[in-house]
């Protein structure tokens, strides 16, 4: 790779090839913008890929009703008639009709292949060792991969961007976490919605959804440790045991199902629940969009749009301002 | 200072003989075998209640497996031996185990992982049909329930065990229809150099051989299987022959295997490192002589380190314990040690024979038609795989699970990653080693849901 070629000059580089990245790369081309995307493994392969894969709005109900959103509450023998199979403690549900789930596994490199497609271009095994700003344009060093430049920088490095903000001077207290996720062996497709339990207390808050092969893919309860520098999490085996009575209690006539797999990833999470979005506050052409607190997959392709429509038109109309990465410069109030 | 925990995953030669020496060290070892009597597969036992001889069981091997056996029952009150136990993963010096339905916890100074091996399969067009079993499925039912897998049976694969199970199958008195070799004679020739350097068992090797000769029973060497014809069961085995020629066999069954690879996956959880070894085509932990790992305290013994039979699996699991015991500052004899790498030295020589003299049939692998299943568990064929690699730009065996499910289900690869490794090399024109392995996940092996906690650890 020569380091020195105009070929490793673009409009914009965007480091990290996660949901974000990728969909900000194929959205700045759809604008017409040149694009580098620098992947240290495969795209989708972190927080991405190993996500539940929840494509809901459940979590927004409260504030969402302004906004028409169709949230069903269902009770008593309507919910028994509806959904049998839920155990006696179920009480009550809050159904999102048009709630859904999808892949995680094929996403993110879906739109890794049609940023590629649309001109992108889409370095993966390539690993960002330093990001400087040299005079007009910033200059990316990769290791063994050379230099790459370009005026406009797109952070989507999920829980490693911390460490590239804290080098622009934008400390931010983001944490590390994985999810716990399993899944069973496939049984007859029967579990339309996404279940998920709403409780204060955090081992019980178990979610799982039966994808069309008929594994019941599951989630939830405390979240792993995890290790940056080895970038491999490994589930913790206690949290697994801890999310097995409370997926039967959630669901009984699972408990002689046998899972065959679990797996966690490595997250970004803020202190406030909510991510970083927006311009750098101190480094002009620097922009950021991670730390997605575990909720990104949805909205994802939604985060590549409006940073595209940022950096190409220095504006959104979409109301991220609460996002900015300010609200955590020192003085500042944390949320 | 407490004795130190030392935990051995495995009853068979390495794990008895690892048991024992630290017994003999004056140690109280936690023994887990997902069996429920110790011996591991080669040695297993049969049923309470079956009644035949060590000699009808284990033929030339009668005296080991009476040794082993009687060496593990006389550590019975020296060791909390926890049979019927499966290990399903390892995390942060806890080994996580699961005894009727009981998830039980067993935190560890030290790990000695004696996990043994499963057969190494191919896919050939017809070998999920019922009446299609791997070698070492045919053997234990022979072993276990004097059972045979059909009437009329044909053995297909290579490696050492083609013909030992082929023998016990005749000598059982089963019609054994042909036994297919893929390795050529030639390269049994070429091996012989290195084979002679056990020459026990080489001899036996070759007994077994004529014995199949004396029975009248048909040997084929460097057959190419073409396929396991059906229509619902085993109907017949259609092959080329080293000649060139086609044929077709009849049988109602099949016992399939081209030698073994290891179980590595408590290894894998364990976070050790692996690599990939070129003359078996396969990843493996990396260990030194005496079997420590690249992760402390955990080490490994016998054919889940690396294939060498059950006589180098019984100095393995010595070498292993007396490593553990080194590392937790015990006295442990120089010249013992040093004694049994001298005789593990042979084994090794003669496992480079066996490799020479029963090759992995690597290009068999790769040429596997589109339309035949690859992934049994989720039903994934070479074509499917091959376009994924194609399509969607695998570079490495996980990213190709993710894309096309090969290797997701019940068995976590174990029974398709040879394979599917080499079609995917072979799609993207490159080195077996590129395209990686299939990350061990836990649970080891399917984990009920309905199972709860120990009440106290």
């Amino acid at each position: 790779m020569n380091a020195s070629g105009s070929a490793n000059v673009a409009d914009v580089i965007i480091v990290g090839g996660g949901l974000m990245g990728a969909s900000a790369a194929l959205f700045l081309r759809n604008r017409g913008r040149s694009v580098i995307l620098l992947e240290r493994g495969l795209v989708g392969q972190q927080a991405s890929g190993v996500n539940f894969g929840n494509v809901r709005r459940q979590a927004y109900a409260k504030d969402a009703r302004d906004y028409g959103l169709d949230l069903e509450i269902i009770a008593g023998n309507s919910l028994r008639d509806r959904y049998p199979y839920l155990g006696r403690e179920v009480l009550m549900g809050s159904l999102g009709p048009i709630d859904g789930h999808a892949n995680p596994r094929l996403v993110a490199p879906a739109f890794g292949r049609a940023a590629s497609r649309a001109g992108a271009r889409v370095e993966e095994n390539t690993e960002v060792l330093a990001i400087e700003k040299v005079g007009e344009d910033f200059c990316v060093e990769t290791r063994d991969r050379g230099q790459f430049r370009a005026p406009v920088v797109l952070i989507t490095a999920g829980a490693w961007a911390t460490a590239m903000a804290e080098k622009f001077g934008e400390p931010v207290p983001a944490v590390a976490r994985g999810p716990q996720m399993g899944v069973t062996e496939p049984v007859p497709y029967r579990i339309e919605p996404t279940l998920g339990v709403s409780s204060p207390l955090v081992e019980e808050t178990v979610y799982l959804r039966q994808v069309s092969r008929g594994n019941i893919v599951f989630g939830g309860g405390n979240r792993n440790d995890v290790n940056l520098e080895t970038i491999r999490a490994y589930p913790d085996p206690e949290n697994t045991l801890n999310q097995m009575p409370q997926l039967r209690r959630l669901l009984p006539g699972i408990a002689n199902l046998r899972i065959i797999r679990t797996w966690s990833g490595i997250e970004g999470y803020l202190p406030d629940d909510l991510p970083v979005m927006g311009s750098s506050a101190k480094v002009p052409g620097l922009y950021y969009a991670f730390g997605f607190c575990g909720a990104g997959f949805q909205i994802g392709p939604a985060v590549g749009d409006v940073m595209a429509e940022l950096i190409d038109t220095a504006t959104t109309v979409t109301p991220i301002e609460p996002f900015h990465i300010r609200r955590f410069a020192a003085g500042q109030p944390t949320a | 200072m407490a004795d130190p925990r030392i935990v051995v995953v495995g009853a068979g030669p390495a794990g008895v003989r690892a048991a024992q020496t630290l017994v003999e060290a004056g140690l109280r070892p936690t023994v887990v075998d997902e069996s429920p009597a110790s011996g591991g597969q080669i040695y297993r036992r049969q049923p309470a209640l079956f009644r035949r001889s060590y000699e009808t069981l284990y033929g030339f091997e009668a005296d080991r497996a009476k040794a082993l056996h009687n060496a593990f029952d006389g550590l019975a009150n020296q060791v909390d031996y926890r049979p019927d136990t499966l290990a399903w993963n390892v995390y942060d010096g806890v080994l996580h185990t699961l005894r009727d339905g009981v998830a039980g916890k067993l935190p560890f100074d030290a790990l000695i992982l004696a996990t043994g091996a499963t057969d190494r399969l191919l896919p050939i067009k017809g070998w999920t049909l019922p009446g299609c079993y791997s070698m070492g499925a045919a053997q234990i039912a022979l072993k276990a329930q004097a059972c045979a897998i059909g009437r009329r049976v044909v053995f297909l694969g290579t490696g050492p065990l083609l013909y030992l199970v082929s023998y016990q199958y005749a000598k059982a008195g089963v019609e054994v229809a042909a036994v297919l070799d893929t390795s050529p004679a030639g390269g049994q020739l070429g091996a012989l150099p290195h084979l002679a350097s056990r020459p026990a068992l080489l001899a036996k090797g070759l007994y077994y051989r004529a014995q199949l000769m004396a029975r009248g029973v048909t040997v084929h060497n460097g057959v190419v299987p073409l396929e396991i014809e059906g229509p619902e069961s085993v109907a017949a085995v259609r092959f080329r022959d080293g000649g060139g020629q086609d044929q077709q066999i009849a049988c109602d069954a099949v016992g399939m295997g081209f030698h073994l690879r290891s179980e590595t996956q408590l290894a894998d959880l364990a976070r050790c490192t692996f690599t990939f070894d070129g003359d078996l085509g396969q990843w493996r932990p990396e260990t030194d002589r005496d079997g420590r790992t690249t992760v402390s305290g955990v080490y490994l013994a016998g054919d889940g380190a690396r294939i060498l039979g059950a006589d180098a699996a019984e100095i393995s699991g010595r070498l292993a314990a007396l490593a553990a015991l080194t590392d937790l500052g015990r006295p442990v004899a120089g010249h013992r040690i040093e004694d049994l790498r001298r005789r593990q030295q042979t084994m090794e020589t003669f496992r480079r024979g066996l490799a020479k003299a029963f090759p992995w049939p690597a290009g068999l692998a790769r040429s596997v038609a589109d339309e035949v299943l690859v992934c049994r568990c989720e039903a994934i064929t070479a074509g499917d795989l091959r376009a994924a690699a194609n399509l969607k730009g695998a570079p490495e065996l996980n990213r190709a699970k993710a894309f096309v499910r090969v290797g997701m289900g019940r068995c976590q690869g174990r029974f398709c990653g040879s394979a599917a490794a080499e079609i995917l090399a072979e799609t993207r024109g490159e080195a077996l080693a590129a395209v990686g392995r299939l990350r061990g996940q836990a649970p080891v092996k399917p984990l009920s849901l309905a199972a709860t906690r120990e009440t106290s650890s």
